[in-house]
């Protein structure tokens, strides 16, 4: 019977199968944080349970490393023993660690693929659910808890139930101004937040084969949004020639590459093999998104306008109507018209290379309004130099930005970058959950272009008017 | 983990949907390297004011919610974040049970919880419970008109009965392996390192593709 890209990985790692409908996977890499793992280590000692094979396991810090010049030094005593902790049980159960002082650290999901950590047909677990990330590549990766974390380091394996399959097309190209974050944030617009609950999405068609791996990772990194654990694309020569690059320290090469890929070519969903569920979305049709709301799926197109808290299909009017009051919205007013405070672009959505390279092209020979703080994070130590080479970081210091140290910085108020009470953001990030981005903080989600026009304007503006000009 | 037993408890209603675990156990919390101090934390920034006293509007800010073992809650309870700090932060409360709704069918399907936090929650011994959504608003009415209305949980026979003038009883389905995982009280770990020589034989001839 025709398989799917899901049904091959998943057949390939079955260790045992049990009575109840559950099934011992096997897991190919384990990416770990300091933020979910220390009560696992901490269960390891307890238990007396050594880690089954350490040289699977990869950790970085991300989440509360300040992204100053001065980060050496921790001022938060709580997030330096966070830290501390990683070191000491990275340390203790022989695991890799691209700490902070790294020359690789970065957002654990984007330093998985440049390290060649990430590979297709693999399984991949992190305690974070962005894991979804590492589906661009045609790998199994999904986010997990703590004690499933402590599982994985005790067994390298995990229990589950095998989910369901969702296969999502985007067919069609993008229209210019359009990006792979409008692309997903439309997606979960369409499905809601809870849509891809217990499936595994793959992506494919046109428009999804036309993006960069990078845009790839940005749909991929999303999927948790809509519900779904995980977001597969099969590989194709993208994927090989993303991998082949020359730092890539974990990833196969020479002839052990030439017959990795061999293997790889045959993973993608055969012709005439089912689906739970399939959807098609015309790319063509997708216009620059801007969410209002405190869900990635309160959304709208950047020509939309604030809805009525009846009118919202699939929410309830009193959710709309609370999340209408946190964000300081009018019923009514245009997205256009909002004005915003600060603008974060970074984030393990969308600060990789190509989307500096996007955001900087509007920045470039602008300048930000005196009104907004621009912050540009980049998603690795790798990046960082990059750009730098590029020269990016001149055009953002240039037109007023913050060019900062790889970390999750502002997605998450983890670390001293975040929004104060009431303050308004125009944000490359994942989450617009109440207070993910400090305490009283608005956010909205935007692609990286979107979010530079806002920050040069003082508010949202629609990319597409100045791509005409 | 210590078996799942039956009780019967307070119920505290918080009709949300899509509560995300970025409000149930906000993120300055997640610093801790420990397992236990979260309970008090739970639902942070609406159970506080900026002052850091309890917010009175708040429901688990007021008897006899302070005391309540059984939350009733919105669909899609959890989403977000995989943080375990999460159910952790509900179970440390004192909640040994979370109610929440599933509406719609088939593929417009809205479960009453996200993925990983129904993982996590088996796990630690909380249980979750989905119901349809006319049942879980006749428990917000329930709640409504007497507040302190209690409910009897029965993990064995799958049921939730409903204390008022006359007793309701609610069936709910769950699965078969997290049923056993919650009435043993199993240590997972424990149960896979049984299957240490399959996970061998596996890794006998499995490629993992590292230098």
């Amino acid at each position: 019977m025709a398989q799917t890209l899901f049904e091959k990985i998943w057949n390939r790692h079955v260790v045992q199968e049990f009575d109840d409908g559950t099934t011992l996977l096997y897991v190919d890499r384990h990416l770990v944080h300091e933020v979910t793992s220390p009560q696992a280590f901490e269960g390891l000692r307890l238990t007396g349970r050594l880690a089954r094979k350490p040289e699977l396991t990869f950790a970085t810090m991300d989440h509360n490393v300040p992204t100053t010049a001065d980060r050496g030094t921790i001022l938060d005593p709580v997030s330096k023993a966070q830290m501390d902790a990683l070191s000491t049980n990275c340390e203790e159960f022989g695991v890799q660690l691209y700490g902070l002082g790294h020359d690789r650290q970065g957002i654990v999901h984007i330093i998985g693929p440049e390290l060649g950590i990430t590979l297709p047909g693999l399984t991949m677990v992190c305690g974070d659910s962005h894991t979804s990330t590492h589906g661009a590549f045609g790998t199994l990766a999904f986010g997990i808890g703590t004690s499933e974390v402590e599982h994985v380091l005790a067994t390298q394996t995990l229990r589950q139930k095998k989910p369901q399959t969702f296969r999502v097309t985007f067919t069609g190209s993008l229209s210019e101004g359009a990006t792979a974050k409008d692309m997903v944030l439309k997606l979960i617009g369409t499905i809601g937040v809870a849509g891809g609950t217990g499936y595994v999405i793959e992506y494919a068609g046109d428009a999804i084969r036309d993006l960069s791996m990078e845009g790839r990772m940005t749909v991929c990194n999303m999927t948790i949004e809509a519900g779904a654990r995980a977001g597969m694309i099969a590989p194709d020569e993208k994927t090989f020639d993303f991998i082949a690059q020359i730092d890539r320290p974990f990833a196969p090469k020479g002839e052990a590459l030439e017959r990795a890929v061999a293997n790889w070519q045959t993973l993608p969903t055969e012709d005439g093999a089912e689906f739970h569920r399939e959807l098609e979305v015309d790319a063509s049709q997708i216009a620059p998104q801007v969410t209002w709301g405190t869900n990635p799926g309160m959304v709208t197109d950047v020509t939309g306008k604030i809805p009525d808290p009846q009118d919202v299909p699939g929410c309830n009017p009193n959710d709309v109507q609370k999340a209408l009051e946190y964000m300081g919205l009018e019923v009514g007013k245009a997205i256009t018209d909002l004005s915003v405070d600060t603008v974060f672009i970074g984030s393990c959505t969308n600060a990789r290379m190509e989307d500096l390279r996007r955001a900087a092209k509007v920045l470039d020979g602008r300048k930000v309004s005196d009104s907004v703080r621009l912050l540009v994070v980049p998603g690795s130590a790798d990046i960082r130099r990059e750009a730098e080479d590029e020269g990016l970081d001149k055009i953002f210091t240039g037109a007023g930005g913050e060019w900062r140290f790889a970390g999750c910085s502002m997605c998450l108020g983890m670390n001293p970058d975040q929004l104060k009470p009431r303050e308004r953001c125009a944000s490359t990030s994942n989450r617009n959950f109440e207070g993910r981005q400090g305490k009283g903080g608005r956010t909205h989600l935007v692609s990286p272009e979107m979010a530079a026009a806002a920050a040069i304007e003082g508010h949202f503006v629609d990319i597409r008017d100045w791509m005409k000009e | 983990m210590d078996p799942f037993q039956n009780f019967r408890g307070v119920i505290a209603p918080l009709d949300r949907s899509n509560i995300d675990t970025d409000q149930i156990i906000p993120k300055q919390f997640l610093k801790s390297v420990k397992r236990t101090g979260f309970g008090e934390s739970l639902f942070f920034d609406w159970r506080y004011l900026a002052d850091s006293n309890p917010d009175p509007d708040f429901v688990l800010c007021h008897d006899p919610f302070q005391h309540a073992e059984i939350l009733v809650v919105g669909n899609n309870f959890g989403c977000g974040s995989s943080r375990e700090h999460a159910v952790w932060a509900v179970l440390q409360f004192g909640f040994k049970c979370v109610i929440a709704p599933a509406r719609g069918n088939g593929h417009d399907r809205v479960p009453g919880f996200a993925d990983i936090f129904s993982n996590n929650s088996v796990k630690n011994g909380l249980l979750t419970i989905e119901l349809s959504e006319a049942e879980v608003n006749s428990i917000f009415e329930t709640v409504a008109g007497s507040p302190g209305a209690e409910a009897s949980v029965d993990l064995a026979s799958q049921t939730v009965t409903i204390h008022g003038t006359s007793d309701r009883v609610l069936s709910f389905e769950i699965d078969g392996a997290s049923k056993e995982t919650l009435l043993k009280g199993l240590d997972e770990i424990a149960l896979t390192l049984q299957s240490e020589a399959e996970i061998a034989a596996f890794e006998q001839n499995h490629e993992t593709y590292l230098p």
